[in-house]
């Protein structure tokens, strides 16, 4: 089943805060749009390592997501950014979030009959900053580890913490217990690098030919850590 | 399925630097073996036939794409550049091919028409250059010659020279 034809479905829309991505946005059209870029700085991050601009071009942001491997990049981005999908069928429209989509490896919601015709997601406010780092063996590869992290800051606390990682598991997972740890936190060093050791007690990664799980734990404890930095170097950049 | 006629074949008709070219396709059959063994249009190469060594790459309405992981019938109607557009039709060198033979930025030159096609689409950015992003830029094509370092200062010459 080919839905390249298909017309209507290849837009990258702004409403306000909101971004929506159509089943055919590809890589390279979100990564270009300096709107999206410029507010949520992890997704250029994310697209500088996802493959090369030949496959940016052709791959689209809704075929990674019903794709569902593990150690994507929008997947991760998904749950960051409390994203939600549209699945659309016979039956009618329904709208889940991110968080509900992804259910195992390789594995999501859509069910018989369904596709995935939307993702969308707010735009982080103002005075948020955000930031995607992977570890790969290969510029363009998939990663071994990977996080995807939103950070807010309100006077010297945090006040909203998003942090996602990939490779870590058999779906990309949300960190929430370390994203409760930083809530009402002073955002020092000390506080970051606990943050990160928090974030990946609860991960299982696997061995694999590439990388042991151990490895795999400690590279994902150093790219949280990377990551919480260099959000919250963009959270004090645009107060 | 019974009933239901099976289509194997297609015409396929793409504009192929800027000539309109139709032929039979298998549906099954990629836009690489299509442009080379039906087009006849085999300076387009390749290489490991998966997406991963860049040879392949032509230009499908003007952006770079691998042609061995797309199908000829997905390209029907679309404005394909192939390595054979860049020379004029007398044998005139394009900029990128004189670039590329001043600096020695090839060696067996099989990887080369990927590159230029992919240095092709990053001129048209008008980019603004430097070592870093060149690099960036060349990451998704390998060559097993060069060490790189000459292609590098092929395409680095040619974004300062503000080339086409």
């Amino acid at each position: 089943m080919d839905i390249n034809r298909v017309g209507g479905l290849g837009y990258v829309l702004r409403e306000g805060d909101l971004v929506r991505l159509g089943a055919l946005a590809r890589h390279r059209d979100v990564e270009l749009d300096e709107g999206i870029g410029s507010r949520c700085p992890m997704i250029t991050d994310a697209m500088a390592v996802l493959g090369h601009v030949a496959i940016r071009n052709r791959g689209t942001v809704a075929g990674s997501l019903a794709h569902a491997d593990p150690s994507a990049e929008w997947p991760a981005l998904a749950l960051a950014l409390d994203a939600e999908c549209t699945l659309m069928g016979a039956s009618g429209v329904r709208t889940i979030p991110a968080g509900q989509f992804f259910q195992g490896f390789m594995t999501t919601a859509i069910g018989p009959g369904e596709m995935l015709t939307e993702m969308r997601f707010g735009l982080p406010p103002p005075g948020s900053g955000s930031a995607f780092v992977e570890v790969a063996r290969r510029h363009g590869d998939f990663a071994q580890a990977g996080a995807a992290v939103v950070l807010a800051v309100d006077g010297d606390e945090i006040s909203h913490a998003r942090i996602a990682l990939l490779g870590l598991g058999g779906t990309p997972l949300r960190a929430i217990g370390a994203e409760e740890g930083l809530i009402g936190e002073r955002p020092t060093e000390e506080v970051l690098r606990s943050a990160a050791g928090l974030a990946v007690e609860s991960m299982q990664p696997v061995d694999d030919v590439h990388a042991s799980a151990g490895y795999k734990r400690q590279v994902g404890m150093v790219v949280v850590r990377r990551a919480l930095a260099a959000a919250l170097g963009r959270c004090q950049a645009s107060q | 399925m019974s009933g239901v006629p099976v289509i194997d074949r297609s015409l396929v008709t793409i504009r192929a630097n800027g000539v309109t070219l139709s032929a039979e396709a298998d549906v099954r059959m990629t836009l690489a073996d299509f442009l080379r063994d039906r087009l006849g249009l085999t300076g387009t190469h390749l290489g490991c036939e998966h997406g991963v060594c860049g040879s392949c790459t032509v230009l499908l309405d003007g952006r770079s794409v691998r042609s061995c992981l797309m199908l000829a019938v997905q390209a029907d109607g679309a404005d394909i550049e192939t390595v054979e557009g860049l020379a004029t039709p007398e044998g005139g060198l394009h900029p990128i091919q004189e670039a590329f033979a001043r600096h020695h930025a090839l060696q067996c030159g099989f990887c080369t028409p990927g590159f230029l096609m992919t240095v092709k689409e990053y001129l048209a950015e008008k980019p603004a250059g430097g070592e870093a992003e060149v690099r960036e830029r060349l990451s998704g094509n390998l060559c097993r010659c060069t060490g790189y370092q000459n292609i590098v200062a092929a395409v680095s010459e040619l974004v300062e020279e503000g080339q086409p």
